[in-house]
């Protein structure tokens, strides 16, 4: 299966005067594996349908190794699509059903029978060639649209929340398999999901979604250590928020004031200037939870702790803080450790490292 | 206790209304096909005794043969038309985005509700200008006109139960939309397709209304021979001809339930092979 190289230029798609998709630009490499995160509505599927061909861009350029798709109409693009509902055709067989992209392409009965054969081998479906879809569990009505997907050899696949209706165990084992599949092939995979620990997992890289613009593309570890804006630091994964104003900026370094607070952070890509409001994101994990203390120092919050969360490996503490925010930390469960009781004073401290100064922009 | 028996009660009394309603439509049918069979020269029930002389009678007389002849002539023609074209427009219609597509739907559904006397006149007026009264074609495409919107009923129902997916999908793996449309669209709306045909056969076949005005005593479909008939002296063939007309109808209707039976049991499940 070759590894196609898509390319979008400054796509942008319009309903009437709504703009779905605004500007988008990515490159992928040959066999990557890249996700559109993003929530409902931010333009994620609205790109892929584009890439598809079954929408046209309202301006902008897609590529794919190198040549223009948009003269190209989705039957002679040779892009492989699993769509969110399977859509397989109910009056066909799963082999026939599989066979149906084969015979478009007029290729020889034989070769069809071979190549529906390994390809229903591929997705552990062998058997079940002469099954109806309706006949079929959702997770293997899945592995159907992936087969069938991937028997003509696309230049490249894209996925539309191709797990979003199965049950969570389902869900995890498809998503393995999907990895398998994608190393196995080296096919180059777009994929589209709102789930973001399934982006975390399966992606080698990641474009963020939100109101039609990407927001951030990088690996996975970037983006949930590195955010580029408040948004992605509260999409991917979970941060805690403080509002402060922007005292100065010093070697990647900053310091921030905000009520009662004294925050030193790193300072984020979309940081604007020296000085102005911004907003600190922490990772819950990152805090840690304290006696409290004497006097307000560097990045500590004092508040009461109104919650604990028992997780097995570990908890999660909801304090609240004088301001009436709440702030969430996650410690590792320690056998033996006293958890300090509901209602007590605590104090929440983390290390400027850990803490990340971004654009306060509405999100 | 009493919950259950009082379900009881209402199962029995619902089947009862059942069978009344049953008998009471069934009942005036009936009495007509048992008298086709009698050996009396007049209508008379229950017949005095059995024969097949109406039947022989019916086929023996130019004029009920021709008139048979005459609408099947014009049932087969129609019924091909209606489905072709009620087909193609109910397609179109489900899948249009351009303005003025709702009015065009319901403007081929008119027929169906404007009262039929009304859809007479005008066609005999129209037909009487391009001299189609008194022709096979002028009855075809009068018939056609009626029949039309039970065949666009049935297929937009079954267009809207295609998920537009499907074709979508079908265009991703290399089909041309006029393949796609073949291979799946069709496939998936023939069903709904058949159904308005037996229905627009089943509509052509019995008609009457429109078929009086621009009928002439040389074209004439079997429906207004009929209207004549019992106008005039009655005897018994004129119940066998009503056998005969009501044993095509329910022959056709059959076909319909036996389509019928076979997509919902598709649909259930089960191992088809």
């Amino acid at each position: 299966m070759s590894a196609g190289i898509l390319e979008l230029r400054r796509l942008c798609k319009s309903y009437g005067a709504v703009q779905a998709v605004t500007d988008v630009s990515l490159t992928m490499a040959g066999g990557e594996f890249l996700t559109l995160l993003g929530p409902s509505g931010s333009g994620k599927t609205t790109t892929l349908t584009m890439i598809a061909g079954l929408a046209q861009p309202s301006s902008g350029g897609i590529l794919l190794d190198g040549q223009p798709l948009d003269p190209l109409p989705p039957y002679r693009r040779d892009i492989g699509v699993v769509f969110q509902n399977y859509a397989l055709f109910p009056h066909m067989t799963v082999a026939r059903n599989v066979a149906f992209p084969l015979e478009m392409r007029h290729a020889p009965r034989a070769e069809i029978g071979r190549r529906v054969g390994r390809a229903l081998e591929q997705v552990g479906l062998a058997a079940f060639g002469g099954r109806y879809p309706r006949q079929l569990s959702g997770g293997q009505q899945q592995r159907v649209a992936l087969a069938r997907a991937m028997v003509f050899e696309p230049r490249i696949l894209l996925m539309d929340e191709p797990l979003g209706a199965l049950d969570r165990k389902l869900r995890e084992q498809m998503q393995v398999e999907i990895m398998r599949l994608h190393r196995e092939l080296r096919v180059s995979i777009v994929y589209v999901t709102h789930d973001q620990e399934e982006a975390l997992m399966m992606s080698d890289r990641i474009a963020v979604f939100n109101r039609g613009r990407i927001e951030q593309l990088g690996e996975p570890h970037a983006l949930y250590d590195q955010p580029a804006t408040a948004f992605v630091a509260g999409f991917l994964g979970e941060s805690n928020f403080f509002r402060a104003r922007l005292l100065e900026t010093l070697g990647g370094e900053c310091r921030l004031n905000g009520s009662d607070l004294h925050l030193r952070a790193r300072a984020g890509a979309d940081l604007p200037g020296s000085s102005g409001s911004a907003v600190v994101a922490v990772r819950p994990e990152r805090m840690r939870l304290l006696a409290p203390g004497a006097a307000p120092s560097e990045n500590t919050v004092q508040g009461t702790l109104t919650d604990v969360i028992y997780l097995g490996r570990s908890n999660k503490y909801i304090v609240r803080l004088a301001t009436g925010q709440e702030v969430t930390a996650v410690e590792q469960a320690v056998a033996g450790r006293q958890t300090p009781s509901l209602g007590a004073a605590v104090q929440l401290a983390w290390q400027a490292s850990d803490a990340i100064a971004l654009a306060d922009t509405p999100s | 206790m009493t919950g259950l028996r009082s379900d009881r009660v209402w199962a029995g009394l619902r089947a009862a209304i059942c069978v009344l309603v049953a008998i009471y439509m069934i009942a005036p049918m009936i009495v007509v096909v048992v008298i086709s069979f009698s050996a009396a020269a007049f209508l008379h029930f229950p017949p005095p005794g059995l024969s097949l002389q109406w039947y022989r009678r019916l086929f023996a007389t130019p004029e009920w043969t021709s008139a048979l002849l005459t609408s099947v002539e014009v049932t087969l023609p129609t019924g091909l038309l209606a489905t072709v074209l009620g087909s193609a427009a109910a397609v179109g219609l489900a899948r249009a985005t351009f303005p003025g597509a709702a009015l065009i739907g319901a403007l081929l559904m008119a027929p169906m509700v404007v009262p039929v006397i009304i859809v007479a006149a005008a066609v005999y007026t129209l037909f009487q200008s391009w001299d189609l009264n008194g022709t096979l074609l002028g009855l075809i495409l009068a018939h056609t006109l009626l029949t039309l919107p039970y065949v666009m009923a049935n297929v937009r129902s079954a267009m809207e139960t295609v998920d537009r997916q499907l074709e979508n999908a079908a265009l991703t793996l290399g089909a041309t939309p006029w393949r796609s449309f073949w291979r799946i669209t069709f496939r998936l709306i023939l069903p709904g397709i058949l159904s308005g045909l037996l229905f627009a056969l089943v509509v052509s076949f019995d008609e009457l209304v429109v078929s009086l005005f621009i009928s002439t005593p040389e074209v004439r479909p079997v429906t207004v021979q009929m209207w004549s008939d019992v106008r005039g002296a009655v005897d018994p063939t004129i119940s066998a001809i009503a056998t005969v007309l009501f044993s095509v109808s329910l022959l056709l209707l059959l076909a319909d339930s036996v389509f019928r039976r076979r997509r919902g049991s598709d649909a259930a499940g089960g191992l088809v092979p």
